[in-house]
């Protein structure tokens, strides 16, 4: 009943904070956001989420995903500064009226590639002869063949992380664990132009298998980055080489890296208020702004939006609510737990049953729970959605079992064992 | 003349009579010299002392002054005023250990640098002139210059040789950027001379030599603005590394610059304009001194190798076999001059190999030795061996066991509590293959992993170390206390 409630009110920020026409999504519920890509990519995997669970008509969903897809396909591909995107990829943000790149932002290989999971999921989840359904399909399948990912490596082994009209690609690539196995899968899968075989594992080469806190994982600091592939792919069961290696899978390492989360604030390093086993959680979110306070002892620095991680920072006190709840599935007993925990300690948090970016009981605000995020993430409210999903009933999990893509691209990085066979 | 420049003028002197004697006379060469030593600094010092000791005929020749880069412009002046502009950190944020913050804290630059002359002068009577003559070594002060296979000149004068060691040092790289050169900058052969620290300064390098100036110069009370042309510092270093350093950077006070190229710089004034650019965005900052720590470059020049059939690269340095034989057998090189890895340490390692292999017929390989390395910003960044990337490159499957210092309690007491210690053992064993140490010491717990990994003893066998206790290097402990864990958890699975 807990989860249900907080799934909904996630789920009603893409109700509330998207624009019909275009299908775009506000990267935030602030006045004037931009859309994000990515938030567009989750809101198209929480549409069947919101048919299953009776919240949206099959009809309705549809036409939204319909409106987005139809909206990406027409959008200008070029090397003109304000293009919607180039090579089949996208900027990260774009104007939520005129679709045009906004913010002069990057086009984002990460976030091009989560929007194409959740293009791929509408085109399995509507599967229907309807002309709406048999459309969706199609322009699903045109805008992923689309992609030019052999571009995305820009010469080197690995992908790059993005491009700029004007300046290229940035001088550098993935390195290190991060959210990436899902652009190297659907990048892999390219029945057009697909990634270099080794690509993968070139990137997997930077991968560091810690003992942190009596805890062996694929280590990665921030929360989002043991979630973001998952959302989307079943890491239960099925391994790639590297998890074969360690005797172990990324579902299991998501497990891990969430008791560690926890143990980082049992152990509160930094001595912040509100940390304990029953309040965890860092990632990338937004936090008190730049600044130093005086504190007892000595100061305190505090951030804005950042990559908060565990257990080597950075740390100002901010807690990522949203991410602590998607670990959902992996770490359930002690994710309930936490949800509880916010419930009680913080009902001024929690009374609209929608979780903030962040909030700081360090900082002092309206309240125990202290300085807190003003609005809501788009990408936030959508993990929730999805994980609480998963957790529930596993559909994008089987959806994506379903997309050939997945399976392909999977393959082609090496997974093999449990569903996959 | 004010105080602060005779006491400067006076130290100059002294250290010259140590380091290069204003009366010194050259000896009058005869015969063949068992071993000849190109250049002063660790290796050639080393070396030439060392063959004097095995009762050798050893010539040692410098172009300037006998101590090389270590004792003149690099680990002694540049960790002397670390040490100096720690303290004033530490004074000016001492509340965390429960001291009141001092007033009126004045921010002494010209003391600061009188202290480096000092220790200058004093380090240097070790390896003074005379010292080195009495203890048997023919020291030539000029410019050396190949004359055959088995012949060198210093300023005209012959010298015949049975072995050579070439340990010429190298030199900072010059960054070519458009109106650099025209508006001046420093490097570190330049910038230990100055007697008060820039209102306004651009670091351009995020390497280690850019990072520990850059703090320094912070804790100095200088405005610091660092420009780094990839995404993190100390490129190659653990990636959890380089982002503590960054943030410690950032809490000191500095002006970071990520991605960022300087491009252009020109005068205004008396001071310096400079554009850089990021990504598609330019910007221009506006500063007192530049100071550039981009990587250095092997003294190959004015020497006429080619005479000696010694081949080089102006990029890579002299190039040498495992045994560090140049391409004329009986020469050899050491240090900065052939080395990728130029540290003090690597040349005195280096320098004492050849004398193993040039005077003693030995056989010692440069590619068995196990290196330790340290970039000294507060905290340090230490390490030792393989890092996971080169380790999977070989198909070595790793394991990392990581303690993070805010869990030792002497770290904890101490206040230092930013940083970690990793140890990567080959999976399945305990055999340490490399290690990172990020602390206020890192320098000095790097050591006990060095022993370990060069004389093979695993982190399991480490755990049965006793360690004392409180300690920082508890943290070394603690990580085979997790290694044994993790085996006795997988045991009993």
């Amino acid at each position: 009943m807990l989860l249900a409630r907080f799934q909904r009110a996630a789920f009603d920020y893409f109700l509330n904070h998207g624009n019909r026409a275009n299908g775009l999504i506000a990267d935030t519920s602030r006045p004037s956001a931009p859309a994000s890509i990515a938030v567009v990519g989750f809101a198209l995997a929480c549409y069947p989420v919101g048919v299953e669970r009776g919240w949206m008509t099959r009809v309705e969903a549809a036409a939204r995903t319909l409106a987005t897809l139809r909206f990406f396909w027409s959008s200008e591909q070029s090397e003109a500064a304000d293009a919607t995107g180039y090579q089949g990829f996208y900027y990260h943000f774009l104007d939520m009226h005129s679709g045009r790149r906004a913010w002069q932002s990057e086009l984002s290989l990460i976030d091009s590639t989560l929007l194409l999971a959740g293009v791929l999921t509408a085109a399995v989840y509507f599967s229907e002869d309807t002309r709406a359904e048999e459309e969706i399909r199609e322009l699903a399948d045109a805008l992923y063949r689309r992609v030019d990912w052999q571009w995305a490596q820009g010469g080197a082994p690995t992908v790059r992380q993005a491009w700029k009209a004007g300046s290229g690609f940035f001088h550098y690539g993935w390195e290190g664990y991060s959210e990436a196995i899902i652009l190297y899968v659907l990048g892999l899968a390219s029945p057009t132009y697909p990634l270099s075989p080794a690509s993968y594992g070139a990137w997997t080469a930077t991968y560091q298998w810690e003992n942190v806190y009596d805890q062996q994982f694929l280590y990665a600091g921030p929360l989002f980055i043991h979630q973001f592939s998952h959302v989307w792919l079943d890491f239960d069961g099925i391994q790639d080489e590297f998890m074969r290696e360690k005797g172990s899978d990324y579902f299991q390492n998501s497990r891990r890296a969430t008791y560690v989360q926890r143990e980082f604030a049992l152990r509160n390093p930094h001595d912040f208020t509100g940390y304990d086993s029953e309040c965890w959680g860092l990632s990338a979110n937004e936090g008190p702004g730049v600044g130093t306070v005086s504190a007892h002892p000595g100061e305190r620095r505090f951030f804005g939006y950042t990559a908060r991680g565990v257990p080597f920072g950075p740390d100002d006190g901010t807690i990522a609510p949203c991410a602590a709840l998607a670990s959902l599935p992996f770490a359930p007993q002690i994710v309930l737990s936490f949800l509880r925990t916010l419930c009680e300690r913080y009902p001024q948090l929690t009374q609209a049953s929608r979780l903030p970016g962040g909030f700081n009981p360090t900082v002092a605000g309206n309240g125990p729970q202290g300085w807190v995020s003003e609005g809501y993430f788009g990408l936030d409210q959508a993990v929730i959605v999805l994980m609480i999903e998963n957790y529930r009933s596993q559909l994008i999990w089987q959806l994506m079992r379903r997309c050939r893509y997945i399976v392909t691209g999977l393959q082609r990085a090496g997974f093999s064992g449990g569903w996959l066979g | 003349m004010t105080d602060d420049d005779a006491r400067a003028q006076a130290d100059a002197t002294a250290l010259r009579e140590n380091t290069h004697p204003p009366a010194w006379r050259n000896p009058i060469p005869s015969g063949t010299y068992d071993f000849v030593v190109l250049g002063a600094g660790p290796a050639g010092l080393l070396a030439a002392r060392g063959a004097a000791t095995l009762g050798r005929r050893v010539a040692l020749i410098e172009r300037d002054l006998l101590g090389g880069n270590r004792l003149h412009v690099g680990c002694v002046p540049s960790k002397a005023l670390i040490r100096t502009s720690r303290l004033y950190a530490r004074m000016s944020d001492p509340q965390e250990l429960g001291v009141p913050r001092p007033r009126g804290i004045h921010i002494d630059v010209p003391a600061a640098m009188q202290r480096i002359r000092r220790l200058q002068i004093r380090l240097s009577r070790a390896d003074s002139a005379y010292r080195l003559r009495d203890h048997g070594v023919d020291v030539y002060f000029g410019a050396a210059r190949f004359a055959g296979p088995a012949r060198i000149t210093v300023d005209g004068v012959a010298l015949r040789f049975k072995k050579a060691l070439i340990a010429t040092g190298a030199r900072p790289l010059a960054p070519a950027i458009s109106g650099l050169v025209e508006a001046g900058y420093w490097t570190n052969e330049n910038v230990f001379d100055l007697a008060v620290a820039p209102q306004r300064l651009l670091v351009i390098g995020g390497g280690p030599l850019g990072c520990e100036l850059a703090q320094a110069f912070c804790r100095l009370g200088s405005q610091v603005i660092i420009a780094q042309d990839e995404p993190m510092f100390l490129p190659g270093e653990e990636r959890d590394a380089a982002q503590i350093l960054s943030d410690s950077l950032a809490r000191d006070g500095l002006e970071i610059h990520l991605n960022t190229q300087v491009v252009a710089v020109r005068k205004q004034g008396e001071l310096k304009v400079v554009d850089l650019i990021s990504e598609d965005r330019k910007s221009s900052v506006c500063v007192d001194e530049i100071l550039t720590g981009i990587g250095r470059a092997p003294n190959v020049e004015n020497m006429d190798l080619e005479a000696a059939r010694v081949e080089y690269d102006t990029r890579t340095g002299i190039r040498v076999n495992d045994y560090l034989q140049t391409t004329n057998a009986r020469i050899y090189a050491a240090g900065d001059v052939c080395l990728t890895r130029k540290f003090a340490h690597m040349a005195d390692a280096t320098a004492r190999m050849v004398l193993r292999n040039a005077l003693m017929r030995g056989r010692r390989r440069l590619s068995t030795l196990t290196v330790p390395w340290c970039t000294y910003t507060d905290p340090e960044i230490a390490h030792v061996g393989l890092y996971v990337r080169e380790a999977r490159e070989q198909s070595i499957a790793v394991e990392t066991f990581t303690v993070l210092m805010h869990d030792v309690d002497r770290a904890v007491t101490d206040g230092d509590e930013e940083g970690f210690l990793k140890i990567h053992v080959k999976q399945g064993t305990d055999e340490i293959i490399g290690a990172t140490v990020v602390a206020p010491h890192a320098g000095e717990m790097i050591n006990e992993l060095c022993l370990a990994i060069t004389a093979g003893i695993g982190l399991g066998e480490l755990g049965r170390v006793i360690h004392a206790y409180p300690t920082q290097a508890v943290a070394i402990k603690m990580a085979a206390d997790a290694y044994y864990r993790a085996r006795l958890r997988a045991a009993a699975r």
